[in-house]
């Protein structure tokens, strides 16, 4: 049996520090993405994540550590990393008197794509993103959902070594979500790597080869959506009792529990086994023990899990074009 | 070779025609200059000045022709400082950012801007001239077509150059720069003493000496003296005062105003070289 060659790094940082002011936001952070990745950096607001993607694409020069992009270094030889990535940022970054046709024009002449494959583009984007029928409208006359499509076709428009994503899909519906992941996947088998920010954990999950979570300015684990899971055991119960507190020091004595952790009204209980097999084992325990269980679930952890366990935070969805708000969980680290 | 300057050129012609409030009023604002200012000026000075002789050689022109050269170059100024605000908007809404981070040379957006800015320029610098003469002001007086051609293209390179280096300042404020307001104080502060301590409205003899030599290397004098050059002649005589303008006069105006370009564009690489955009 042959062995795999390891895929190179496109991608490389090395204990990047950069602070504002008295404010550390990225505090020695390190990360390898291969070259042909989707690679997402998940992190609660305020955990660091714009602040190493403005590194990566020159926005900010770097204070400490070393980064590469393409194999370029991003403090050497920024002009080469520039011309090496694309970006969909998280703002909206339209000029309001443009047209939707003029912005894209105006983008693929920034990257100086010859004329006949910009025009090839944009009417394919135009098509992607559903805004054929809006093409000579000014971008002020758009709603939010189809100025976050425009950015997203914008992005789109070259085909770059490595495409940052900067929490792409905020604010779609679900269907133009689904058809903005397909598209990405058929951009990234093309062989242009996708590095990816996202607070949509579904997304994370279904588009990533490998998943970084991040947060106060440190990584906090790396690893596939799998590896990731994982680390939380076999499954997830949650459980509502009339003695939480002492529920959970109970259930962390059991052997087949790998962790039990104080969540809303409930308990979140990692286990090492099948969750079907452990579970009867856990209620006669608490019964035993005179704790009354008033509600049960049992599932497989999933990426919102894994966020949830790392950061202490969840977060939720918030309307159209906002970043989404973080809630600490109760008795989270 | 990149053309990304001539993309920004683009972008920024786009929004000057779609502005229309902006573009008929930076086209209004130097008529009615001239059709006020330089009318109500012209009526007083030319009566004053009435019984000065004239040297031989020399042709004697009214206050409004006089003024007119300066006109152009005030709204030149005027135009040329207000066209790097472009750039603080886009910094502030966030399309610097895609411009930064996109692979074209950063000096092309100083460039692209320049070219827009340049443009502007000879559109109000034609239609000062057209309306000037319109109502009175002797430019070009016994120039034959040949020489009045020359004549205009002569005084659209003073433009050119002299919009260029404002231009460039412009360009270097805006993106050193956080807000409209910040910015909006520091042009004013600007134009009051460039247009003051300049030819544009009064002759420079009876400044003050250390005055008299900031004005003379003003770059606003400089570009009125080219002006004058071209629209009224090398030796007439205005508002009681002769002027005679020789070849290499002339020519060291045009190099003043080049190094003086020159400069401001380093100003501005550098500034951008700078410039963080988050």
């Amino acid at each position: 049996m042959t062995q795999q060659p390891e895929k190179e790094a496109i991608i490389t940082v090395e204990n990047l520090e950069y602070a504002y002011c008295d404010f550390k936001a990225v505090d020695g952070i390190g990360l390898t993405v291969k070259k042909g990745e989707v690679f997402s950096f998940l992190g609660p607001n305020g955990a660091g994540k714009s602040t190493v993607i403005n590194a990566l694409i020159t926005l900010l020069s770097l204070q400490k550590g070393k980064a590469t992009v393409a194999g370029y270094d991003v403090s050497r030889d920024p002009q080469k990393v520039r011309e090496s990535i694309g970006i969909v940022f998280q703002e909206i970054t339209l000029d309001r008197d443009m047209t939707v046709w003029e912005i894209l024009e105006f983008h693929g002449k920034l990257y100086s794509m010859p004329r006949n494959e910009r025009r090839i583009r944009i009417e394919e984007l135009l098509d992607l993103v559903q805004l054929r029928n809006k093409r000579d409208i000014r971008t002020k006359y758009l709603s939010g959902g189809m100025k976050r499509r425009l950015e997203i076709a914008r992005g789109l428009m070259t085909r770059l070594k490595v495409l940052f994503l900067d929490e792409p899909t905020i604010g779609l519906d679900p269907q133009t979500r689904m058809r903005m992941w397909d598209y990405i996947r058929k951009v990234n088998k093309e062989g242009t790597t996708i590095f990816l920010t996202t607070h949509y954990m579904d997304e994370a999950d279904m588009l990533s080869d490998q998943i970084s979570i991040i947060d106060n300015g440190r990584i906090i684990i790396t690893g596939t959506n799998w590896q990731l899971k994982n680390t939380l055991g076999q499954d997830i119960i949650y459980l509502e009792t009339s003695d939480n507190i002492a529920a959970i020091q109970l259930l962390r004595t059991l052997p087949s529990v790998k962790d039990a952790t104080k969540k809303f009204r409930g308990i979140l209980v990692s286990v090492h086994k099948d969750g079907t097999k452990v579970l009867p084992k856990i209620i006669e325990r608490l019964r035993e023990n005179g704790i009354s269980i008033d509600t049960v679930n049992l599932k497989k952890p999933s990426m919102d899990d894994v966020f949830v366990y790392y950061t202490g935070k969840e977060i939720r969805d918030d309307p159209p074009g906002k970043n989404g708000t973080l809630t600490h969980r109760p008795g989270g680290s | 070779m990149n053309y990304g300057f001539a993309n920004i050129y683009w972008r920024d012609m786009i929004r000057f025609v779609r502005f229309r409030t902006m573009l008929i009023s930076s086209l209004l604002q130097p008529a009615l200059w001239l059709a006020f200012f330089g009318i109500a000026m012209s009526s007083s000075f030319d009566s004053l000045m009435s019984g000065v002789p004239v040297p031989p050689g020399a042709h004697a022109v009214g206050y409004l022709t006089f003024m007119a050269a300066g006109i152009i170059a005030m709204t030149t100024l005027f135009t040329s400082l207000f066209g790097g605000m472009i750039i603080l908007f886009d910094k502030n809404w966030g399309l610097m950012r895609e411009i930064l981070a996109s692979p074209m040379p950063r000096d092309h957006v100083i460039l692209g801007i320049g070219l827009s800015g340049v443009t502007k320029s000879f559109i109000q610098a034609t239609i000062i001239m057209v309306f000037g003469i319109l109502i009175g002001v002797g430019f070009f007086v016994g120039f034959s077509a040949a020489e009045i051609a020359l004549a205009v293209a002569g005084i659209l390179i003073f433009v050119a150059v002299f919009a260029l280096g404002f231009l460039f300042l412009s360009a270097g404020i805006a993106i050193s720069m956080e807000t409209p307001e910040g910015m909006q104080g520091i042009i004013t502060l600007l134009t009051m003493p460039i247009f003051f301590a300049s030819n544009a409205l009064y002759p420079l003899d009876a400044f003050p000496a250390f005055l008299k030599v900031l004005s003379t290397y003003n770059p606003m004098t400089l570009l009125i003296n080219g002006i004058r050059y071209f629209a009224i002649g090398d030796d007439f005589v205005a508002i009681g005062k002769h002027y005679v303008y020789t070849t290499g006069d002339i020519v060291f105006s045009f190099a003043g105003l080049v190094v003086f370009a020159l400069v401001m564009y380093g100003f501005a690489r550098w500034r951008f070289s700078k410039a963080v955009v988050t």
